[in-house]
């Protein structure tokens, strides 16, 4: 009985092995023809549209810049520094962030005071900060650190509140009739209940720390800072080199994509089959 | 010890009595059902005994260790697999770390899920996180087991499975059960005292013992049901007439 079982569970699994396979290709396979007819598009209309190549550069053209910035290792250095700066930054943003999130979460009086601000800030664009942050720092990493931070903590805190938020009432009723006290409800009930907004607001976290990343090395250039993707993207303002720019561009945008699909996207996948969140899960009656 | 409710009452802010001067006394070991009709302050009761509400006015006395809890709707903890649910319970109740593992399969096999530890609750049946609800109270190891209409979302034969092995589980461990329920004939099967309780505000309306003789006579029971059934009628009544008013 338990043999035959076993033989008829064996097929059912590399269904469902193939069943994921699939959905995992469909995923990309959508984005790559998008960029493909995008890519084709730009380059018909950079053939059709009767201006200067420097002015308008196609596809070919910004293509045509990669080598040179590899040889000089320009590109790599750049995306190196701006990536140690942009993980730096997130984690110290994590370790800022998560314990003002649960302090506002227990504190009803500090979150009626702190909250409002605290989204207020994530309202405001990161790049209004890098003047004061000059002002205040000069061009060190410090300022670039500022302005990063600025732009990430409120999306954790905020991120880590909701997921507090939405948490359902009865898991509070379960901490107390299984006698947890405040810390075990936390670390046991809370924290793990919060996970999904939690991700939710690392995410977008990281895409502020990204963005505020850029803003700050785009104009913060100089002095003894190393050079980032954001100055690349100001050297070739400066050189009035338009396929440079349009190249830096699309690396800054390569570099959130990679970041999204292959850290939070599989992480949230992960969070939501393991509660049985996902289209597939739960079983009834 | 059992539990003791004198004159307790219950509002909540803002609004009508719930409860109402409710006294009782629950024995050490009884299975007592509490029936009323949806609204009447069942559920409400149950959360004042387990400490997650407190008394408008009298007093109540509950065993010193409190009470373990079983929701209507299971409330396992997802992220969790059955196992680590009923573990978590252990581990708050400051069961000794090296033997929670042993504890834990005990208890599954206790409700007939020995194999499915590992499973998370999304994989588990309705009965089946039931069950693991049933355990993980168990594991509190306390005297008093509180029941919130613990089977009402199942189908009819997998509650019927789960009243055999409840009456069962009693019977073996001889705690003190306070079962909540709307459903007559789940009440007159399962327990051994049946408090009716009134709607807005809820207030014991009739005690009735039930003795073996009279819940294994099928005549009798029936006739029993059909007789609470007819008060529960006429409460619920009373509670939609008191909604459409308010």
């Amino acid at each position: 009985m338990s043999t035959l079982t076993q033989r008829a569970s064996r097929p059912a699994a590399n269904a469902a092995r193939q069943g994921r396979a699939k959905k995992t290709l469909d995923a990309f396979i959508a984005p790559i023809i998008t960029v493909v007819v995008l890519i084709s598009l730009w380059q018909i209309a950079s053939w059709a549209v009767p201006i200067r190549e420097d002015l308008f550069p196609g596809p070919g053209a910004v293509a045509a810049k990669l080598p040179e910035v590899l040889a000089n290792g320009s590109l790599a250095a750049a995306v190196g520094t701006s990536l140690f700066r942009a993980l730096t930054g997130f984690l110290l943003a994590v370790v800022i962030a998560t314990p003002i999130a649960l302090l506002l979460a227990h504190q009803p009086l500090a979150r009626q005071g702190i909250g409002p601000l605290i989204s207020a800030m994530q309202v405001l664009p990161s790049i209004a900060w890098v003047p004061a942050a000059i002002i205040l720092f000069g061009l060190s990493n410090a300022t670039i650190y500022t302005v990063l931070l600025l732009g990430a903590v409120p999306s954790i805190i905020n991120g880590l509140l909701s997921g507090i938020d939405l948490i359902p009432r009865q898991y509070r009723a379960l901490s107390t009739v299984l006698g947890a006290n405040k810390r075990q409800h936390i670390w046991h009930v809370e924290l793990p209940a919060a996970l999904p907004g939690y991700v939710a607001g690392l995410r977008q976290g990281w895409a502020f720390a990204w963005r505020s990343l850029m803003a700050a090395e785009l104009i913060a250039v100089g002095g003894s800072l190393a050079l980032g993707v954001g100055s690349l993207l100001q050297r070739g303002r400066d050189l009035a080199d338009l396929p440079l720019v349009m190249l830096v561009i699309l690396v800054i945008l390569l570099v959130g994509i990679l970041i999204e699909l292959l850290c939070f996207a599989p992480l949230e996948r992960k969070l939501l089959r393991d509660r049985g969140m996902n289209r597939t899960g739960g079983k009834n009656g | 010890m059992g539990v003791e409710l004198h004159e307790v009452s219950l509002s909540y802010e803002g609004s009508d009595l719930v409860i109402e001067n409710l006294s009782a006394q629950i024995e050490d070991g009884e299975f007592i059902a509490i029936l009323g009709a949806s609204g009447c302050g069942k559920s409400s009761l149950l959360n004042l005994i387990a400490g997650l509400l407190q008394p408008t006015s009298g007093w109540l006395e509950v065993p010193k260790d409190g009470a373990a809890f079983m929701f209507q709707d299971a409330n396992l903890l997802p992220w969790l697999s059955a196992a680590e649910n009923i573990s978590l319970a252990l581990k708050l109740g400051g069961y000794p770390a090296e033997q929670r593992d042993v504890r834990v399969a005990e208890l599954l096999r206790l409700v007939q899920l020995g194999q499915a530890g590992k499973k998370k609750p999304h994989e588990l049946s309705g009965g089946m996180r039931q069950r693991v609800a049933l355990a993980r109270a168990l594991a509190q190891d306390r005297q008093v087991l509180l029941m919130d209409e613990p089977f009402a979302a199942l189908d009819a034969i997998t509650r019927d499975m789960l009243h055999e092995e409840l009456r069962n589980l009693w019977q073996q461990t001889g705690k003190t059960i306070i079962f909540v329920t709307h459903n007559v004939r789940e009440a007159i099967r399962l327990s051994g005292r049946i408090l009716v309780l009134s709607s807005h505000p809820g207030r014991i309306l009739e005690t009735r013992r039930i003795s073996t003789q009279l819940r294994n006579d099928p005549a009798q029971s029936a006739a029993l049901a059909d007789e609470l059934t007819t008060i529960l009628r006429k409460e619920q009544r009373k509670h939609e007439h008191f909604d459409s008013a308010s």
